[in-house]
């Protein structure tokens, strides 16, 4: 994409300040994965915890009647449930144990594909030394430091913890006659404006003019009527529906 | 082509694909309705490149992008065939494995055992070293379990057949978790594993000195012969794991550490997969064979003696030739 735009000034840095992440499929495609930082995974590691919480102790009132088989029992389940909950979650469920699902989060390996069994162990198993010294001091010392926040268990692996996708509800192009510029648009212009027409919804009034106002000069028109510009550029670029 | 016309022309395609892509993420698709999925979402892909390089507006990119994304998640799998994968894994990969990293297995050997016969000895001869290393209450525990004049073996003195179940899963989630430990701790260059096999060694190094000394050997040697062959043989690879993990951070060669540890971690895991296979036979036998008081000690020495030969015969012969049932 060319990086320079009509108005030096303003313009977007070429590598922009988020924490995407791109894999480029072999179709030739980059998707970019948003990976999910120390907070939001504590949290959802907060949840599953007392999830296996309530589960042991709601199958240990049970396994109580059945005497010693009940102890033998839950010593298996024990074991079960504190090693092999995330594993079995992450790889049977589209990477989402349910403190991810809840958190909209899920794990998928470095290239974007999904999680398997071996990865999921790898990054499991090493959680006991994420934990070290006491409460996950290395795993997020780990984590705050890398670019991605992986904490170690998920280098070993090569995993990431990314946001799942959220459902994007579209929004209305605010009414104006289409319009044609003399000139033609670069395009990434030819983006922000259309982005300008989407998200016009999101921001003030004020905030929308002062806005449009920039660009007033090259519009050829005052900064009053600068919006209605704009949006009339954006319905002619999007086209007759 | 302007956005909209692109869009309606388009739309069906892709509200098609999604309700693919919801079948399969929850499931419940069916092989006959996929045969078009991998088309579909090439085609996806050629819209989206399209989108992107057209200059169209976010809200039509960034759902492409998603589907996108959905689509990569859903068609880019790894195949596993479990059943088969496994048997191939017990028959031929994981002793050859275990012989590939042969490096790794001599000094976590050397550690553990060296440690636990060296320590053994030692509490052998001089008695009192015991107390150093073990405390009181747990010395006296141990005396009390292999009291020879009780009926059942084990961690509990006097035990119904009943309870060999609670035994078997003590065992299964007391040993595997060490086993576990061990290999995470190889995470922190080595240092854990080592620490790890040697503190193991100890520990078992002296309750078996303490017991040969004070005569109850008999029921000691007897009770611990035959899943020891498993068990100690399981806890040193699980260490053999951890070291490579460390050894992979410390001397990386011409690879990057995080990458060099990335692809040491997945040998070691198929590692740690044979461990548990070893574990659970283990506590198999220490809960329902090796507590046993039916059988003769020199029976049980015989069983255990050839546990010992078959599980090293497995990992030194099995998989060797090219043409093992894989």
């Amino acid at each position: 994409m060319p990086s320079h735009t009509a108005l030096p000034g303003n313009a977007m840095p070429t590598a922009p300040l988020d924490t995407r992440y791109q894999i480029e499929t072999p179709e030739g495609i980059d998707l970019p994965l948003r990976p999910a930082g120390l907070m939001p995974r504590a949290l959802a590691f907060g949840f599953d915890l007392g999830l296996r919480g309530l589960i042991l102790g709601i199958l240990f009132i049970a396994l109580a009647f059945l005497g010693n088989l009940g102890i033998g029992l839950g010593s298996i389940l024990l074991f079960f449930v504190s090693w092999w909950y995330m594993v079995l979650f992450e790889v049977l469920n589209q990477g989402c144990s349910p403190g991810k699902q809840v958190m909209g989060l899920r794990v998928v390996q470095d290239d974007g594909t999904p999680i398997g069994w071996s990865a999921s162990l790898i990054r499991n198993l090493l959680r006991f030394v994420d934990m070290l010294p006491f409460g996950y001091f290395l795993g997020a010392i780990s984590c705050l430091q890398h670019p991605h926040f992986k904490r170690l268990g998920d280098i070993a692996a090569g995993t990431l913890v990314v946001y799942r996708e959220q459902p994007l509800a579209r929004p209305q192009l605010p009414q104006a006659p289409a319009l044609r510029l003399p000139f033609a648009l670069e395009l990434n212009e030819q983006r922000a404006i259309l982005g300008f027409a989407e998200r016009q919804g999101e921001l003030s009034a004020e905030r929308t003019h002062e806005l449009a106002a920039i660009l007033a000069t090259p519009l050829q028109v005052s900064p009053a009527r600068a919006v209605e510009q704009l949006n009339g550029v954006a319905r002619g670029l999007l086209g007759p529906t | 082509m302007k956005q909209s016309l692109f869009e309606t022309r388009h739309q069906p395609h892709w509200q098609a694909f999604a309700a693919q892509l919801a079948l399969l993420e929850q499931g419940k698709a069916k092989a006959h309705d996929l045969t078009r999925f991998p088309h579909d979402y090439r085609r996806l892909c050629q819209h989206l490149a399209l989108a992107q390089e057209r200059g169209y507006s976010s809200y039509l990119v960034d759902p492409l992008q998603q589907l996108a994304l959905r689509g990569h998640q859903q068609l880019y799998r790894h195949r596993s065939q479990l059943g088969a994968k496994t048997l191939s894994f017990l028959l031929a990969d994981f002793p050859r494995t275990v012989r590939e990293q042969w490096r790794f297995v001599l000094v976590a050997s050397l550690l553990f055992f060296g440690s636990l016969v060296g320590i053994g000895l030692l509490v052998y001869l001089f008695p009192d070293l015991i107390y150093t290393i073990v405390s009181t209450e747990q010395v006296t525990e141990m005396q009390g379990m292999y009291d020879p004049d009780a009926s059942r073996l084990g961690r509990a003195a006097e035990r119904a057949s009943s309870e060999d179940w609670m035994m078997f899963g003590y065992y299964v989630m007391h040993n595997i978790g060490i086993a576990f430990q061990t290999f995470a701790g190889g995470l922190l260059f080595g240092l854990g594993s080592v620490f790890f096999l040697f503190f193991n060694g100890l520990m078992i190094g002296a309750v078996a000195g303490h017991l040969t000394q004070i005569g109850y050997g008999q029921t000691f040697w007897s009770f611990v012969i035959g899943h020891g062959a498993f068990e100690l043989t399981a806890i040193a690879l699980a260490g053999a794991a951890g070291l490579q993990l460390g050894w992979a951070l410390i001397a990386p060669g011409a690879l990057p550490r995080g990458e060099s540890l990335r692809l040491a971690a997945r040998k070691s895991v198929q590692m740690i997969c044979g461990v548990m296979v070893l574990l659970l036979i283990a506590a198999f036998i220490e809960a329902y064979w090796s507590s046993t008081t039916a059988v003769q000690p020199w029976g049980k020495y015989l069983v255990g003696a050839s546990l010992w030969a078959l599980v090293i015969a497995y990992l030194v012969f099995a998989g060797r030739s090219r043409h093992a049932p894989e």
